[in-house]
């Protein structure tokens, strides 16, 4: 099964929800265990944290919104994130070490641990950041 | 998220419900950290948690740290599939106090 559908959320804890129906929803059209399922929804829900928490550092409130593309081609999964805040910096995007147990810096191990690549890539037009999570299914 | 605390002796047991997204972590820390904070075991019920993310560990690594701090506990309590699953990808199931 191939599809392409996205969707654009305002950058905000708020619409955290939103993202995770929308994936959902996608997901449901495609035949897979829940439980991977649930771990892609994860994926998605923490990198779109990650640009309200990181991308918008600072920022109380904005009417910018982010994109938010999840294609399916034959069996590679890409899910593209667009959004306007700062400029992320690759090699500084790093999670904290298990064994430092403390609150916070796990999201983005999470999307590691799920997806099989996270890639920051330049060819956004009219965006500051373009995110691409892929993974075979 | 929805919530729900009820006492007994030193005991104090809050039932989240709903999802636990950094939307809400706020408030759940807004009910939890107060009762660790007093000195009082907490045990923390997630039988009708559908869904956590790293934020939502987050309160649960920042409450288990206030309570060492406090010389009291806090107790996970009946933890749902789907949450357990992401407690033990951050590799917490022995860190926190699962029951």
């Amino acid at each position: 099964m191939n599809l392409s559908e996205a969707k654009d959320f305002v950058v905000s804890t708020a619409s955290l929800k939103e993202v995770r129906e929308f994936s959902r929803e996608i997901f449901d059209k495609i035949n897979l265990p829940q439980e991977q399922k649930d771990e892609l929804v994860l994926a998605i829900a923490e990198a779109a944290q990650n640009i309200v928490k990181h991308g918008y550092k600072g920022v109380e409130e904005t009417t910018d919104r982010m994109e938010i593309k999840i294609s399916l081609k034959d069996d590679n999964l890409e899910i593209g994130f667009f959004d306007k805040g700062k400029a992320v910096v690759p090699e500084n995007v790093k999670h904290r070490k298990l064994d430092d147990i403390k609150p916070g810096g796990l999201g983005t191990f999470f999307i590691k641990q799920i997806m099989d690549n996270a890639v920051f890539k330049k060819d956004q037009k009219g965006w500051v950041n373009h995110l691409v999570l892929t993974k075979k299914i | 998220m929805t919530y729900k605390v009820t006492e007994e002796g030193n005991i104090s047991t809050v039932f989240l419900n709903g999802e636990i997204d950094m939307d809400v972590t706020e408030k759940a820390k807004e009910v939890i950290l107060p009762i660790v904070e007093a000195g009082k075991e907490v045990h923390l019920n997630l039988k009708d948690v559908s869904y956590m993310d790293s934020s939502g560990i987050s309160v649960l690594i920042e409450s288990h740290q206030k309570a060492l701090e406090k010389n009291t506990k806090v107790v996970v309590k009946e933890v749902s599939k789907s949450v357990l699953k992401v407690i033990m990808m951050a590799k917490l199931e022995q860190i926190l106090n699962l029951e």
